[in-house]
């Protein structure tokens, strides 16, 4: 195929920012909005028929891009295969999402705010294409800058603490990640890490690159105990950058541990299982208590974020068919529900500026079709049979179990809190006696809302009950990861 | 005779037109504009000159001159940053009553020097050329005369610069002294490690340079000179002597030190570490932002030295480059220094870009281009710069400088993205009247264009500089 199709997916955000920022904007920044959801949409459109023609029957990597980038050293590389697409179709579905929920949200700057959300999907999409380790550096990296700005120009009360706590952490974690690329490169005279698959990396130097690799990784995952800057940006980011922060940027770390960590680095992988065992152990059960105290919504799902991002690097690590396929189907499920329970914080947020759960309660009384949808999304995300969130924790459990029982009992520990803080947090907002006297008049969801949540519910609950679409995509592509990484701890 | 003459073209050419323009501004009472614009033109005749100019290496007056593609490179780049750096502050000189005619003059000498300097192949023409340079550069940090901080830091830069000089000087005769020569391709035969006086001359030698471009802990006067001189003055310092400077040292390092690479390696990643780290450190706490840039350039000459650390052609290139995307970023970020003009009076704190993005959102924008540039966060030039640079530092194994030069960038990310947080987050105090400054505008503009679509085509510089070291 010669149309430069992935190019053109990448490009595309970043080209109608441009125009939006050449346009002039008219009452209510009707043309902002139209072009980026225009955009947004074709760039979704293109990627479902991305989806829809590649071979799932093959590991190998498709739609490859190959083009000469610096001189002798680096190429510009980029492809797909089964475990990225979902990825990036999340990616772009994900993003009209955020566009839709700032016609009601973002009050200031908008024509800003949807030139930042496009160039962050740029760097969101390039991140799950790059062939390339400094490619995709490049824009694991990038998508700082626009997130930085989205929580510091449109956030909360502590916005500046945040957004710098958000882009030290993450800038300090990847910095180790450079040089561990550029030693690679010494190593094996290339960056592309189709061919560093085939070239293995030298025994010796494993365990230190892969620890390098993780600082990064684990700061974006993120992972105990790196996680505080985490709760700290969700709650003063808006709801859309809170939305894809945790639908998509942390699905980044765990992308990056199957597509390099793995991969590239078997041995250390193996030898380094124990530490990801105990820190995603410590992820589930610590953060789980810490979201039960939690009186800040916002900070609650972000706290559950992390128990969930411990189930996935506890599934990736236990390197089976089922822990793998169980983490990234937990990563897609994950990056529905959180992002649905974002904006259902979002949507009375908008209404009474207010993200304490005291200030709710019997809403149900008010708003029924938005305590119906947050309770799906709740009931989702604590793992109930028919989600998406069942099935990502039930594989993952059931991969830990041929690993180590403890971890899996552990786990499942975990669960049970899990559907503790989400059952009470639903009890505490949508059931109870309404105390405060403004509900009473609050609307319920409206045409935009009900657009966005209705969607996100669905699939959650298609999904829920037919995983098959998603798990035929990535089937083939996590065999073949297994098998190579078998092949290379046999022959060490 | 007149063939070899050909090769020193650019430098007659530059030299008459000096005398030209001198008698201009001595007879034409109010010359200031006409000189101005015949220094643009000069220069621009200048680039011209050398790109015709061959390649190809030729040295002469008894070896004591070379041109070759590394001193065309640098030239070029000397007079292409001038040219940006000079016509950008134009309204600024006129509106502080700085436009006397020697201004633009004295620019252009310290240029000749430049050009003596990264052509020199003797210690003799090299000490001239660095000569003529540093006069021209105090009389220039002095130029707002009855101003009490520009007298000031040019004082202070003489004093100090004095002493460096009198310490190169030394260290030039100790060399001669223990070579038998001036000659660079001599002194690199003659020099090992048994020699140890010549060793101990080039420590001299490393410190006077290490004070030229401002390099930890020869660093002390850049903060005041920065703050003290005028802005225009401050963009010319942060700039083009620093691309000479550096030469020099590269040069320095590639012929007559090239046998006691051990000896003055540890010194240079003693003083690349030392750069990093106090440039990201002690620009946190700064309020004004010409001395927060004066720290920044510490930081970035930091960098540039951690390539020349490398002892290898690599590194030295990638030095290079490191320079060429620092001069593009400051050139955008001083150009910015413009266009904050209130009440008849440019800004220079940082508290004053508080909110700017609502009411300048162009300005902003650029800012934050620049600002992310240098702080080295992908997708930027800058952060192709510190890319190579630390690519070569790792190919030669320098585990520990990679990883000190990197932490050092997360610090200094810290207060750009302090600035970032003024101008975007904060909440607007002042609105900066319109300024009608073409030049700056269009600096700003090249810069940032060049910083955002530098990814499209990495490779530009690097291109460019491997021709450069044929040996």
């Amino acid at each position: 195929m010669n149309f430069p199709i992935l190019s053109t997916l990448i490009f595309l955000p970043l080209l109608s920012s441009l125009f939006i920022f050449l346009s002039k904007d008219k009452k209510n920044n009707f043309n902002s909005i139209y072009i980026s959801l225009f955009s947004s949409i074709a760039t979704f459109l293109l990627s479902l028929f991305l989806w829809y023609s590649l071979d799932v029957n093959t590991a190998d990597f498709q739609f490859v891009e190959d083009k000469s980038w610096i001189n002798n050293f680096i190429k510009f590389k980029l492809g797909v295969d089964g475990i990225s697409i979902l990825f990036i179709v999340l990616t772009t579905f994900i993003t009209p999402i955020c566009i839709i929920s700032c016609i009601n949200s973002v009050k200031e700057r908008v024509k800003e705010f949807l030139i930042a959300i496009l160039v962050l999907e740029t760097f969101m999409i390039g991140v799950f294409c790059s062939l390339d380790l400094v490619i995709f550096y490049l824009f694991f990296e990038g998508g700082l800058i626009p997130m930085f700005l989205i929580i510091g120009i449109w956030g909360g009360s502590r916005k500046v603490y945040s957004a710098f706590k958000f882009f030290l952490f993450t800038l300090l974690g990847s910095v180790l990640m450079l040089v561990a690329i550029i030693v690679i490169y010494w190593l094996t005279g290339t960056t592309d890490i189709t061919q560093i698959y085939e070239i293995k990396i030298p025994e010796e130097y494993q365990n230190l690159l892969w620890l390098a690799f993780l600082s990064s990784f684990a700061v974006k995952m993120p992972m105990w105990p790196v996680h505080t800057w985490l709760p700290d940006a969700h709650v003063e980011a808006p709801t859309a950058g809170s939305v894809i922060l945790a639908a998509i940027l942390l699905k980044m770390a765990g992308y990056g541990f199957l597509r390099f960590s793995i991969p590239m680095f078997p041995l250390a992988s193996e030898f380094f299982t124990p530490l990801i065992y105990s820190l995603s152990i410590i992820a589930i059960i610590y953060t789980s208590l810490v979201a039960l105290m939690q009186d800040d919504m916002k900070k609650l799902i972000a706290y559950s974020s992390v128990a969930h991002m411990g189930y996935v690097t506890l599934g990736i690590f236990t390197l089976t068919k089922q822990g793998i396929e169980g983490s990234i189907y937990q990563m897609i499920s994950h990056g529905l529900i959180s992002a649905a329970l974002f904006l259902c914080v979002g949507v009375v947020y908008d209404r009474l500026n207010s993200r304490l759960i005291s200030t709710y309660g019997g809403l149900v009384n008010y708003l029924p079709k938005y305590s119906f949808l947050f309770l799906v999304f709740a009931l989702a995300a604590l793992g109930l049979p028919g989600t998406t969130g069942f099935l990502g924790e039930f594989l993952i459990l059931t991969g830990t179990f041929q690993k180590s029982y403890l971890a899996a009992i552990l786990a499942t520990i975990g669960v049970v809190l899990g559907a503790a803080y989400m059952l009470w947090l639903t009890k505490r907002v949508i059931f109870g006696v309404t105390k405060n006297s403004a509900i009473e008049t609050l609307n319920d969801v409206n045409k935009s809302e009900i657009v966005m949540l209705g969607t996100l519910a669905f699939f959650v609950i298609f999904f829920g009950f037919y995983p098959v679409p998603l798990m035929d995509t990535f089937n083939v592509s996590v065999n073949s990861l297994i098998d190579n990484y078998q092949l290379a701890l046999n022959t060490r | 005779m007149i063939s070899s003459l050909n090769i020193l073209l650019p430098e007659i050419f530059l030299s008459l037109s000096i005398f030209t323009i001198l008698m201009f501004g001595v007879f034409i009472k109010k010359s200031f504009n006409l000189i101005f614009n015949l220094t643009s033109l000069i220069l621009i005749l200048t680039i011209a000159i050398i790109l015709n100019n061959p390649n190809h290496e030729e040295k002469i007056f008894l070896d004591s001159f070379t041109r070759d593609s590394f001193s065309n490179y640098f030239k070029i780049l000397i007079l292409i940053s001038s040219l940006f750096v000079l016509n950008s502050s134009k309204n600024f000189i006129i509106e502080n009553k700085l436009d006397k005619f020697e201004y633009p003059i004295i620019i252009l000498l310290s240029i000749l020097g430049m050009f003596f300097m990264v052509s020199a192949n003797d210690l003799i023409l090299f000490y001239m050329g660095l000569e003529l340079q540093s006069l021209s550069l105090y009389i220039l940090a002095s130029i707002d005369r009855d101003n009490l901080r520009s007298s000031e830091s040019g004082i202070k830069y003489f004093v100090l610069s004095a002493l460096s000089s009198g310490l190169l000087l030394y260290g030039c005769s100790l060399l001669y002294g223990f070579t038998g020569s001036t000659n660079f391709e001599v002194i690199a035969n003659e020099l090992n490690k048994e020699n140890i006086g010549a060793v101990f001359a080039m420590v001299f030698i490393l410190v006077g340079l290490a004070f030229k471009i401002s390099a930890v802990p020869f660093h002390m006067w850049t903060p005041d000179v920065y703050e003290g001189a005028p802005t225009s003055i401050t963009s010319y310092f942060a700039v083009v002597p620093k691309v000479a400077g550096l030469a020099l040292l590269i040069k320095f390092m590639f012929i007559p030190f090239s046998n006691v690479l051990l000896e003055w390696q540890t010194i240079i990643i003693f003083i690349s570490i030392a750069s990093m780290i106090l440039g990201a450190v002690a620009a946190i706490l700064q309020k004004n932002i010409k001395r927060l840039l004066a720290y920044s350039s510490i930081g970035h000459i930091g960098y540039a030295l951690a390539g020349v650390a490398t002892g290898a052609i690599s590194g030295y290139k990638s030095a290079i480059v490191y320079i060429s995307i620092y001069v593009i970023m400051n050139i955008g970020a001083f150009s910015c220094l413009y266009l904050l003009k209130k009440d008849g009076q440019y800004k220079e704190n940082i508290s004053d870009l508080s909110g700017i993005s609502k009411k300048h959102p162009l300005l902003a924008i650029s800012f934050l281009i620049i600002l992310f540039s240098l702080a080295g966060v992908p997708p930027l030039g800058g952060f192709f710069a510190k890319f190579y640079v630390f690519t070569a530092v790792l190919e030669k194994k320098m585990y520990a400088l990679a990883i000190i030069g990197l932490l050092t960038t997360v610090i200094s990310a810290f207060y750009y993205l302090k600035i970032i947080k003024t101008i975007y987050f904060d909440d607007s105090a002042i609105t900066f009247e319109p300024v009608k400054n073409k030049a700056a505008q269009v600096s700003i503009f090249l810069s940032c264009s060049i910083l955002l679509t530098f990814f499209l085509y990495p490779s530009i510089f690097s291109n460019l500089v491997n021709s450069l070291f044929v040996s």
